[in-house]
């Protein structure tokens, strides 16, 4: 059976159709959800995809948590379903509590769109099933805000419980243990700031997203 | 006031006699303010039209022209792109963030005015030099406005280009280009039609933002001791309110609800009304009261004129308002009647429609009966300046290398380049390759849109025809490299001060360098922006011709080799060997700008830029670049520096060699095993050839003038910028791209 | 009765404050000496309709520890003073 994966859509919101288009390039089928709509039945997992949800005015994240379709996110959550957020969804994820720690402004102060190499850290995530530890993905980043920052605490609890599920491979914008994406006590609820949608052709330059976006449907079929 | 107020506004009296012909009475204040802002140079071009219709724009494939918001080519499979190229240089010299950011909202306004998505945002950007601290200011300003509105407002910027030269002190060049693209059948014009029709005014509320010139209107006076609040204010602008926009505007179109539509840009609601009443030959009248006001007491010429940002205006059929209505809702837009379509040719400005008549002109003759000028031309008599000609030879040319090395990563990482799925290749290429994916359907075609804008003050301060040509010469060989065929073009002409003789000489050569090239490579202009008076403390900037050329990849079936090295591979230096310091990069960084530069055999650059694209698209070579500013020496550099691989040079005869610039000059890396293949091609095409040399080791090497260390020029390449612009964490990769 | 709120929002102490740092590094170049402890934050103004200036400061604290602050990284001054309109 095709997965249908459920890709959110904010005002303001701009990968949900690289989502869509990736995600059907690995044989599953991407459906929009309207932010105002408190419903995402019928789908098999979500991403929260990049952008600007609400112009990132405030924080980023900070409005679009408050959205009706978060709820119902919240919810899918709360069942197991599986919830990537991507980028802005990495952070409108931690805004809204399903996951922990926060992002900051890059430590360079600059926007950065490049490539960068992440290596796998968990393979024990609903993102990472398809790779093993140690896997080195070149997966584009492109963001101001995605210095992973938490405090001490949420650290130590972070790297116990085999929560860090990627981390770059050089360091590009100041995160905390090189942290690239975390996911949630279940498993099942993962952000992370580089964009595997952008990942999936060779033409574009690399396919290596396609590891982290096919563990994504292999979960949701 | 002291003068007659058509004098404080900037119009001369022949202008205001003309008017009053026009209205055969007296033009109240109000006429007189939009009169003034519609025939202002900016967005009437009184100095530029004449010579602007020397310029070829027609072809088969061209579906719209100049004269538009965008030109519009058919690129087949049912899809046509829209594409346009504007200034926004003064605005950028006063608050950099804001001036860049309003100039690519701007610029994406004019692309889905014409039913487009927009897909693709180009910058090419000049500023005054890197030890300069407000150009370094300007610098940094722009480039995080242009970040800042893109990224947000969700258009990939794709290319551009950045240049530092003591001529833009003072006097930045910040000019965007927007490429969308359409369903064929969709197409929109902006023009009103069918007698009462709504014109509804979407998007931002309208505050005194940008009002210029039109300021000295306002009825409390501009005595020294005034509220700060009448002054002008530099427009800010507003993405996510323009995300908004382009998704409500593009599905108001989908569903057919809107007969035409125009965004509001320089001259705000005069220039919308009259524009879309005059294209459909109707008239208009505007309710002035209706408009959505930030500010409280403003009065109808302020409304009238702001350039208040993220506003459009759309024509609706009275039936079809409350579907409108509910897509502006969705995306959270303001809509807002403000005017009907009437029958007649007047524009008439109304305080509420059944109240006082505040304004009644004629809506063409803001538009169609602008003054048009001959203004006077003289070619210079003072030669530019020490010819490079004359310099010495450089003692050490590979010193002289390290210094003509700049990366502009520091500038595009801090752009998203990627939204969308299509760029093939992106920023730092010779032209940047985006699939062809049809806008609704997400369908791939299977074949590529280049694009590539390119300026060279140098060349044309030492000769504005011939550097022209080059300059357009230079675009179809960048678009070659990439595998692509060109197809059209867009120009924006950044030029001094139009009343100084020697710069309208400067333009008319310019336009006839352009307008030479295009018709010898077959690429119509089909829109363009000309943009006057940049000077500063009363010098005049060189003139800066800069195009967008728009074209096809026939076949994108893998990646275009770009500026790459393989180990081991043979380089070929293909093309003429006319070449001249004249003009050079490296003649200007030795104070010598003048001396001797070649002009374009256009039959020979044709079959130059017909084989690299074979070459390409046959997969027939690993890595090419074309031979741009700094000549030999800063290809080979930069190759080596993005591959990692090293190169070991001979037959380079000296500095003249190694730093000249010369036309239809390309060098393409080879594997050994296709050589003769490549060699059999090259000689059939009947291009001029030199075997120069192989990628090898970790050296640059060019027998008897250089041998320099990878690391050491990779350093030079990378560290420019961020070492004068701040600490950008570029972790750019070898070949990285 | 109309209440005036300021916030003032500020990183938490032990978070990097890369905008105030940065800030901190360039004022030697700048001739400005012995000048520490830069950090950059942001106010946040509004009224607020209460009956008390006890309920407006509870409406205000709890306004801003819901939405106007990331408790992960921020921390956040209330100020609240009666009175209408412009700040």
């Amino acid at each position: 059976m095709t997965a249908l994966v459920g890709v959110v859509v904010f005002p303001g919101s701009n990968c949900e159709m690289d989502c869509v288009e990736s995600v059907g390039l690995l044989g599953g089928e991407g459906r929009l959800l309207w932010h105002g709509d408190d419903d995402v039945s019928g789908v098999d997992a979500v991403i929260v995809p990049g952008g600007f949800a609400h112009g990132d005015y405030l924080r980023p994240g900070a409005i679009a948590r408050f959205s009706p379709v978060m709820s119902a996110v919240a919810r899918f959550a709360a069942d197991g379903g599986p919830v990537v957020g991507i980028c802005n969804g990495f952070q409108v994820l931690t805004e809204a509590g399903l996951l922990p720690g926060a992002l900051q402004k890059n430590s360079g102060l600059k926007f950065l769109c490049q490539p960068s190499t992440i290596r796998v850290s968990s393979e024990n995530s609903s993102l990472t099933s398809r790779a093993s530890v140690g896997d080195e993905l070149s997966i584009p980043i492109n963001h101001f805000e995605g210095n992973y920052t938490c405090d001490s605490e949420t650290l130590a609890k972070l790297r116990g419980e085999d929560m860090i599920v990627l981390r770059y491979v050089d360091n590009p914008n100041g995160s905390v243990d090189d942290i690239a994406g975390v996911c949630n006590e279940g498993r099942n609820v993962v952000g992370l700031m580089p964009h595997p949608e952008r990942a999936c052709n060779e033409i574009l330059g690399s396919s290596d997203g396609g590891v982290l976006l096919g563990s994504l449907l292999d979960l949701a079929a | 006031m002291s003068q007659p107020l058509h004098r404080a506004l900037g119009l001369t009296d022949d202008e205001a006699g003309r008017i009053e012909e026009i209205l055969e009475r007296p033009a109240n204040p109000l006429e007189l303010a939009m009169y003034s802002v519609m025939w202002s140079e900016h967005c009437s071009y009184k100095s530029s039209r004449i010579h602007l219709k020397r310029l070829p724009t027609e072809a088969p494939w061209v579906l719209v022209g100049p004269g538009e918001n965008a030109g519009v080519v058919d690129v087949g499979d049912g899809i046509a792109a829209a594409i346009r190229i504007e200034s926004h240089n003064h605005p950028s010299a006063i608050e950099p963030y804001q001036g860049a950011a309003t100039g690519v909202g701007g610029i994406l306004r004019d692309i889905f005015t014409m039913g487009a998505r927009p897909i693709a945002l180009m910058d090419p950007l000049r500023f005054g030099p890197l030890d300069d601290p407000r150009s370094r200011w300007i610098a940094e300003g722009v480039v995080a406005g242009v970040s800042g509105y893109g990224n947000a407002v969700g258009v990939p910027t794709v290319g551009g280009e950045v240049v530092f030269d003591e001529t833009y002190r003072g006097n930045p060049l910040v000019n965007v280009l927007c490429l969308g693209l359409l369903p064929t059948e969709r197409l929109v014009l902006g023009q009103a039609s069918g007698i009462g029709n709504l014109a509804v005014l979407l998007g931002s509320s309208t505050g005194r933002d940008g009002i210029g010139g039109v300021s000295v209107l306002a009825s409390a006076g501009f005595s020294d001791a005034d509220d700060g609040d009448k002054r002008p204010s530099v427009q800010v602008g507003d993405p996510f309110e323009e995300k908004r926009l382009i998704e409500a505007c593009l599905q108001l179109l989908d569903e057919g609800l809107v007969v035409g539509i125009q965004d509001l840009g320089g001259a705000g609601l005069t220039c919308a009304t009259s524009e879309t009443a005059s294209r459909g030959g109707v008239g208009m009248d505007v309710d002035v009261s209706a408009v959505p006001r930030r500010e409280p007491e403003m009065e109808p010429h302020e409304v009238m004129t702001s350039e208040s940002q993220e506003r459009m205006l759309a024509i609706v059929e009275p039936e079809g308002m409350e579907r409108v209505l509910a897509i502006c809702e969705r995306w959270e837009v303001r809509a807002a009647v403000i005017g009907r379509v009437t029958e007649g040719g007047s524009l008439r400005i109304l305080d509420g429609f059944d109240g006082e008549v505040l304004a009644d002109v004629p809506a063409a003759s803001l538009d169609d009966e602008a003054p048009l000028y001959d203004r006077p031309r003289e070619e210079p008599l003072h030669p530019l300046g020490p010819s490079a000609d004359d310099l010495e030879p450089p003692v050490d040319p590979g010193e002289d290398l390290l210094g003509l090395l700049t990366d502009p990563s520091w500038v595009y990482s801090q752009y998203d380049h990627q939204l969308f799925l299509n760029t093939v290749v992106g920023p730092g290429d010779d032209a940047t390759v985006l699939r062809l994916k049809h806008p609704t359907t997400g369908h791939d075609t299977g074949r590529g849109l280049a694009l590539t804008t390119d300026g060279n003050h140098r060349w044309c301060a030492v000769d504005p025809r011939r550097g022209t040509a080059l300059v357009v010469a230079e675009a179809v060989l960048n678009l070659a490299c990439v595998g692509a065929r060109p197809l059209a073009v867009v120009n924006c002409l950044n030029f001094g001060n139009p009343e100084h003789p020697e710069v309208m000489w400067q333009l008319s050569e310019a336009v006839d360098g352009m307008s030479e090239a295009c018709t010898a490579f077959g690429t119509p202009v089909i829109g363009g922006n000309v943009s006057l008076y940049n000077e500063s403390a009363g010098s005049d900037i060189a003139p800066t011709p800069v195009i967008g050329l728009l074209g096809l990849v026939d076949r994108l079936v893998s990646r275009p080799p770009g500026a790459h090295l393989v180990e081991g591979n043979r380089l070929l230096l293909l093309g003429p060997a006319e070449i001249g310091l004249g003009g050079s990069l490296w003649g200007a960084s030795r104070g010598a700008p003048g001396g001797e530069m070649p002009s374009v055999d256009t039959a020979m650059h044709t079959s130059v830029s017909d084989l690299v694209r074979e070459l390409v698209l046959d997969g027939m070579v690993e890595g090419v670049h074309d031979l741009s500013a700094g000549g030999l020496g800063v290809a080979l550099a930069e190759m080596a520096t993005r591959s990692g691989v090293g190169v070991h040079v001979a037959r380079v005869a000296g500095h003249r060699e190694l730093f000249g610039e010369g036309p239809s000059r390309v060098v393409v890396s080879v594997d050994p095993e296709v050589l003769t293949e490549v060699m059999d091609r090259v000689e059939a095409a009947a291009v001029p050839a030199s075997r120069i040399g192989m990628a090898i080791g970790d050296r640059m090497i060019v027998k008897d003038l250089m041998d320099l260390s990878l690391v050491e020029v990779s350093a030079a390449f990378t560290s420019r910028l961020p070492e004068a612009l701040g600490s950008g964490t570029t972790n750019r990769q070898p070949d990285g791209r | 009765m109309k209440f005036k709120v300021q916030v003032d929002v500020s990183l938490r102490s032990g978070i990097a404050d890369p905008a105030g740092a940065t800030i901190e590094r360039a004022l030697p170049a700048l001739g400005y000496e012995g000048v520490s402890g830069v950090s950059v934050g942001k106010t946040i103004r509004f009224t607020i309709e209460a009956s008390d200036q006890e309920e407006a400061e509870a409406h205000a604290e709890d306004l801003c520890a819901s939405f106007l602050i990331n408790p992960v990284i921020e921390d956040a001054t209330v100020t609240v003073e009666a009175g209408n309109g412009d700040l």
